[in-house]
């Protein structure tokens, strides 16, 4: 009888890789926003192959074209090749995309880490400068510090991480609250595990589901705002060309040629759509509580 | 197995299920999944006639439950497939509209299920749910509804009923919310009542009552009772026949008495042997439970089991006085409102090889005084010393050491691994937290736990998803041992479990004291096994202990008025028993929430017989 019960052991569940190639591509609109992202990813990784032109080289004679065989969307302003303009812009765009959820990720959950485990002070004070950030749209924060520190690739990275600190850190708390309660921590208490252990290996890695889904949600978040500094002129600096300050140099040519600020457009949209898309299915893969 | 199920159909084959009030033939009950459809039940027959109680027992996984619900039609049709046939009073009911069977439900069957605060809506009164049972059904409306809602409070006894009906669910016990889903279920009268694991949750006087409860309302309304548990004692004092299910099967179906007295399957055997049974401690101390075989029924007798007491030399852990109170948090500005006595002046000791129970009902303190010894909280006053040493002295550091004494194991198995991390690690961890030695030693030494309770070594790299909780429960002991400690506390640790896999549990747990000399604490509400495995016994209520001394002077001849009634609460396997209908007591545990000024009386005791202790208990018990 203890031979049956015990030598039985069930089948592994599936690993994190087979999960996230589930995610990715178990369904339709799923698998067409991974597809875009990927294509996009491409692009920017490959922008110095692609792009027919140097996206900064202007010239006199071909000032406000529409799309030719020799420029396929056309040209702007300052003469320059749009379609080079989107292809370099991809860069800077996914860039900010990318490395500031990450940042603000492993800072916010650092914060609501420490904040959920040790309670008492410590809580009170993360939990009232995070809710004091919070009560700030992120945009309108992002657009405050980036006026005071002035624009560049590291001032706008640093102004987005800002704005994305406090949305990872009430989550790291909530989740902590709840799996600091686990027989399995107190387990650790009771043999005599360090602190900073248990929270390295027993809480951090069982918290990371519903922040790896914030993650990708708000992948599309930094584009968008990062989109939108550009735009304002506090983002991206010209001549360097971003999604956003395409957009913005569009402008004042927007009926003659409106190539720019189509592209510009369409790609921002495509991409944005897919993260959103990407991590909602991600979110109801690992969080079975939001699931529809 | 074919011989056996014929048995079921044999008694009730001449009829066809004519005339009983609900007739199951060749249920068979399949659920989609990822791999297709798979068939959880397949194939139940069986009927119960009016005033009849027939069980459907068996332990987790065996289809007991889905079976219920298939009769209640209350699987999601998209998922799940029922086929054979269900006549509820000679009436179809699985080819049933949905709208006609919501009729059937509520007006013909009752239902009840386990968990009876999940089962009320929280923003309704009490009365109010009631009564919209009533009206949805048109028996009655508006004041007259809530008359008779009164009247049906009154009669599942619920004391002072009438200003009970405004009460709302949350501040009711979860005995009387289990009284308050019987009234539901019993509004309209219906002839069938389906009572899913209906006193599982509930703490064993509390189960006690509510058996009885549903006894007498049975005799009173003349309905068809199933019941489904997976308690073989609960089995026995309730039914009259008995389904008994393993893996979507019906191994065997008899009368009660048949069943304990002469089965044939191998399976129902060995799940009635493996019933803890009050009465059943031995002269000799703490007794393995007999093994048996799944397949074959045949008992291998338990081995005498040595003494494993070592009765010279001080306690290995010794608790004096120990207190702890929580203070329940009143307005913004105010003080605490009020103070929970978890544990009020609790001593004990213990020696090496011995096994110590603290015993009692949810609430009682015996939990708090677990972690308490643990240092996972911090008690008020006390003291607590493990070889002499008093641990509320250590500062962290010192703490962290003496943490290689005393190990704990935790009831749910499924919560006290760490999901994301291999077991071998998990039990290599404590060795490697105390630097105990290099990380191939705790890998040897984590391979050598897993065999030692009763696994393999080449499941290390495994993950505790992969195990089942029996397994996952060796597995807890094993981390438990890799510090090799002198003493345990087993908080619940077996009652998670199922029968036979507790049995088992249990064994291994007596066989590790045996060779490591182990001393546990073991918490527990489980009478019977706590009389199987220790040598003395705390009785605990309200946070104090009001008797305690060797296993067999305490069960054998309980003193304290709290004690008897536990014992008279413990059901008993032996359906002769059955027929008696005792009265029904209403007597609730007592809340050890107290004013803050609230001082607590100086307790004297008494010796009943030698080591036998017991609390001189005040007018509160004089009946």
């Amino acid at each position: 009888m203890i031979a049956e019960e015990t030598a039985r052991v069930l089948p592994a569940e599936p690993s994190a890789l087979e999960k996230v190639r589930k995610i990715l591509f178990g369904r339709l609109d799923t698998m067409l926003a991974t597809g875009i992202i990927v294509v996009f990813v491409l692009i920017a990784v490959l922008a110095p192959f692609l792009a027919p032109y140097d996206p900064l080289a202007q010239s006199i004679l071909k000032i406000n074209r529409l799309p030719s065989s020799e420029n396929w969307l056309g040209t702007d302003q300052f003469g320059r090749d749009v379609l080079s303009r989107l292809i370099y812009g991809s860069r800077n765009s996914l860039l900010f995309g990318f490395i500031s959820p990450v940042l603000a990720a492993i800072f916010g959950t650092l914060l609501g880490v420490i904040a959920g485990y040790f309670g008492g002070i410590i809580d009170r004070l993360i939990s009232r400068v995070i809710d004091l950030l919070l009560a700030f749209p992120e945009l309108l924060l992002a657009i405050l510090i980036a006026a005071v520190l002035g624009g560049g690739f590291w001032n706008i990275i640093a102004v987005i991480t800002v704005a994305f600190i406090p949305g990872f850190a009430r989550v790291a708390r909530a989740q902590t609250l709840s799996v600091k309660q686990e027989p399995y921590v107190e387990a650790a208490i009771a043999v005599g595990v360090r602190t900073p252990i248990i929270i390295v290996r027993h809480i951090i890695p069982n918290i990371m589901a519903p922040i790896v889904a914030l993650m990708t949600l708000w992948v599309a978040s930094a584009i968008r705002i990062e989109a939108s500094l550009s735009f304002l002129g506090i983002g991206t600096r010209a001549p360097n060309p971003s999604w956003g300050n395409i957009i913005r140099d569009g402008l004042n040519s927007l009926f003659g040629s409106p190539w720019p600020i189509i592209g510009a457009g369409v790609a921002i949209t495509l991409v944005v759509l897919s993260f959103n898309l990407v991590g909602d299915a991600i979110r109801d893969a690992l969080d079975p509580s939001t699931a529809r | 197995m074919h011989a056996t199920s014929a048995v079921g159909t044999e008694r009730v084959a001449p009829k066809a299920g004519q005339g009983s009030v609900l007739s199951v033939r060749d249920l068979k009950t399949s659920f989609l999944t990822s791999r297709g459809w798979v068939e959880i039940v397949n194939g139940i027959s069986f009927d119960i006639d009016a005033e009849e109680t027939l069980a459907v027992v068996g332990e987790s996984g065996s289809g007991k439950s889905v079976t219920a619900l298939s009769i209640m039609r209350l699987l999601d049709p998209e998922m799940s497939r029922v086929e054979g046939s269900v006549r509820l009073a000679d009436r179809e009911l699985l080819t049933l509209s949905p709208a006609e069977m919501r009729s059937v439900r509520g007006l013909q069957m009752g239902m009840i299920f386990q968990e009876a605060m999940t089962s009320l809506n929280p923003l309704q009164t009490v009365g109010k749910q009631i009564a919209e049972v009533l009206t949805i059904h048109d028996r009655y409306s508006g004041q007259a509804a809530m008359k008779e809602a009164e009247r049906l409070l009154d009669r599942v006894r619920i004391p002072a009923a009438a200003s009970r009906l405004n009460d709302y669910p949350h501040s009711l016990s979860g005995g009387m919310r289990q009284r308050v889903m019987i009234a539901m279920a019993l509004a309209c009268k219906p002839r069938l009542l389906i009572a899913d694991e209906p006193t599982t949750a509930l703490d064993v006087t509390i189960q006690a009552q509510i058996l009885q409860l549903i006894k007498q309302l049975q005799k009173e309304e003349g309905m068809g009772v199933l019941f489904i548990t997976h308690d073989m004692g609960v089995v026995a004092e309730v039914a009259d026949r008995t389904v008994v299910m393993l893996e979507g099967r019906a191994v065997e179906s008899d009368t009660t008495e048949a069943i304990f007295e002469r089965a044939r399957n191998g399976y129902t055997r060995a799940l009635i042997a493996a019933v803890p049974k009050l009465g059943q401690g031995s002269e000799n101390g703490p007794q393995h439970f007999p093994t048996l075989d799944r397949k074959t029924g045949i008992v291998a007798a338990a081995r005498e089991r040595p003494d494993t007491v070592r009765r010279e030399g001080e306690p290995v852990l010794s608790v004096r006085n120990l207190v702890k109170r929580f203070d329940i948090p009143g307005g913004l500005f105010s003080g605490p409102s009020g103070r929970v006595h978890a544990v009020e002046k609790v001593s004990f000791d213990l020696r090496g090889g011995e096994t110590l129970a603290l015993v009692g009902e949810s609430g009682c303190g015996k939990s708090t005084t677990g972690r308490a010894i643990m240092r996972l909280i911090e008690p008020q006053s006390g003291e607590i010393s493990i070889e002499g040493t008093d641990i509320r002295a250590l500062d962290k550091e010192r703490m962290r050491d003496m943490r290689r004494h005393i190990q704990m194991i935790f009831q749910d198995p499924y919560a006290s691994l760490n999901p994301r991390i291999s077991i071998g690690d998990a039990i290599a961890e404590p060795f490697l937290t105390h630097k105990l030695g290099t990380k191939a030693q705790a890998r040897e030494k984590a391979m050598d736990l897993l065999e030692r309770v009763g696994l393999s070594a080449d499941m290390a790299s495994r993950f505790p998803s992969q195990f089942s909780g029996g397994q996952r429960q060796r597995i807890c002991i094993a981390r438990a041992l890799s510090l090799e400690p002198k003493v345990i506390v087993a908080d619940e640790s077996v009652s998670a479990l199922d029968v036979s896999i507790k049995a088992q549990v249990v064994n291994l747990m007596m066989d590790l004291q045996e060779q490591f000399g182990l001393s546990y604490l073991f918490i527990s509400h489980d009478m019977a096994v706590v009389e199987r495995i220790s040598h003395q016994v705390a009785v605990m209520y309200l946070g104090e202990i009001v008797e305690c001394g060797p296993v067999r002077a305490v069960f054998g001849n309980p003193q304290h008025p709290y004690t008897k009634r536990l014992m008279a609460a413990v059901p008993v396997p032996d359906p002769s028993r059955r027929k008696q209908l005792r009265p029904v007591n209403n007597e609730e545990v007592k809340s050890p929430i107290r004013p803050v000024d609230y001082v607590p009386p100086v307790r004297e005791y008494r010796e009943a017989s030698p080591a036998h202790i017991v609390q001189v208990w005040g007018d509160d018990w004089k009946v």
